[in-house]
């Protein structure tokens, strides 16, 4: 009897890992046919224009607004500390590094996998369940040259864009806060922030993590939805599938990506 | 949605995300004043360099003149040898003054020059002969306390 629970435990194990690798597997070729068709998103432009207007232009009123008040918490926050050490003429250093490095990057892709990731996920879902990429096929277009691909590329290119927009209204709060509403000199605001902020080690690799997570919430939203499910149930599940999968996968990939950037390990 | 439109509202975007790109670089980073004047190699030889980082400023009469390249630990004699990167514009007499230095008591480590009057030049990898050692301030309190110890009472 316990051995008949312990089998039907293990079979669940094994049937998981499977599905698992085949789906990893599935979306290793799928990401690989994905660049292969690039030319065809850079032939038909318009496509990907419309798409970072769908997922860039619309995304610019959730960027800009938790940009900015991200920035002026952090400043509120920062000047608690700063000024026990009546080091408050450092929180340009603190506000501009933490923005740059991490949270620019990091919460504009996961702000970016929640507002448009998600959003072309159930797209690319609905089309499956819809049978709009069959009817494609039928009439020989490759559904991955026409909707996949400049999906694709659009969310690649609007992400670093994001998170550098989120980066810069993040300082300007810092200054609105910092230096407009508590008093720090504006001069040793900026100066203290520019002696810190280096543009090969901070800027650069800031730019080079957003493109990763660019690279990750697009993928994920485009495999997630062509993958789906052609139910209602399943584009919620896959739609669901890909917040849930890019956030972690951000949070993970940024990780890996400060301790080689960061800790003096390569790069 | 016409096409115009979103060609416009792509080309907003575009625009003022590299916008933010180079707010960032130039504002943010400072590339420009950072990044462009070409310079030559320094190096000096400390005792003790406490505290003092690569990247800390180099300093002449408070005045930034270059960065501090690399630190290492010279294996025979167990001094530290810091190699800097000093502004072209700027030459030093070969008697300069190296010194660890910090600004205000918990303020940043940088290596402070005070030029000589030897009329000749320090030339590209040269080394600064005369330098002086970071202050410990640990060390100093510590022989204050002695001092005291040891003076007679009164």
């Amino acid at each position: 009897m316990s051995s008949d629970v312990l089998v039907r435990g293990l079979r669940r194990v094994g049937a998981g890992t499977l599905v698992f690798v085949t789906r990893l597997g599935f979306a290793t070729r799928f990401f690989f046919a994905v660049l292969y068709h690039t030319p065809s998103a850079i032939r038909r432009l318009q496509l990907t224009l419309r798409e970072i207007y769908f997922t860039g232009v619309l995304s610019l009123v959730i960027i800009l607004v938790s940009g900015l008040f991200v920035g002026m918490v952090l400043a509120l926050q920062g000047v608690e500390v700063l000024d026990r050490y009546g080091a408050n003429e450092s929180l340009g250093i603190v506000v501009a590094l933490s923005l740059v490095r991490e949270l620019g990057p990091v919460v504009a892709g996961l702000l970016f996998a929640s507002r448009a990731g998600s959003a072309v996920t159930a797209e690319i879902g609905l089309m499956k369940a819809t049978d709009q990429l069959a009817a494609m096929e039928m009439m020989a277009v490759d559904p991955l040259a026409r909707v996949v691909a400049p999906r694709f590329w659009g969310g690649v290119i609007s992400m670093p864009l994001l998170a550098a927009l989120f980066s810069t209204m993040g300082v300007f709060g810092a200054y609105l806060v910092g230096v407009r509403l508590i008093g720090i000199d504006a001069g040793a605001f900026w100066g203290n922030m520019q002696a810190a902020v280096d543009f090969r080690t901070d800027i650069v690799n800031g730019v080079i993590k957003s493109v990763v997570f660019g690279v990750i919430v697009s993928l994920f939203a485009v495999f997630e939805g062509y993958d789906a499910q052609p139910t209602a149930e399943g584009v919620s599940s896959a739609t669901t599938r890909t917040v849930v999968g890019s956030s972690l996968a951000i949070l993970g990939a940024d990780f890996i990506l400060t301790v080689f950037m960061f800790r003096g390990i390569g790069l | 949605m016409n096409r115009a439109t979103i060609d416009l509202w792509v080309g907003i975007f575009v625009t003022i995300g590299l916008g933010a790109l180079a707010f960032l670089s130039l504002k943010v980073g400072n590339l420009l004043t950072t990044q462009s004047a070409p310079s030559y190699r320094l190096e000096a030889r400390f005792d003790n360099v406490a505290g003092l980082k690569p990247r800390a400023p180099v300093k002449a009469a408070g005045v930034v003149v270059g960065r501090v390249e690399s630190i290492r630990l010279d294996p025979k004699t167990y001094e530290a040898v810091v190699s800097m990167r000093v502004d072209d514009g700027y030459g030093f007499s070969r008697d300069t003054i190296a010194s660890v230095l910090t600004s205000g008591l918990l303020g940043e480590v940088y290596v402070g020059l005070d030029a000589g009057g030897d009329p000749k030049l320090l030339t590209d990898g040269g080394m600064i002969a005369k330098t002086q050692s970071a202050v410990i301030i640990e060390r100093l309190i510590s022989q204050f306390l002695f001092d005291k110890a040891q003076a007679p009472a009164k």
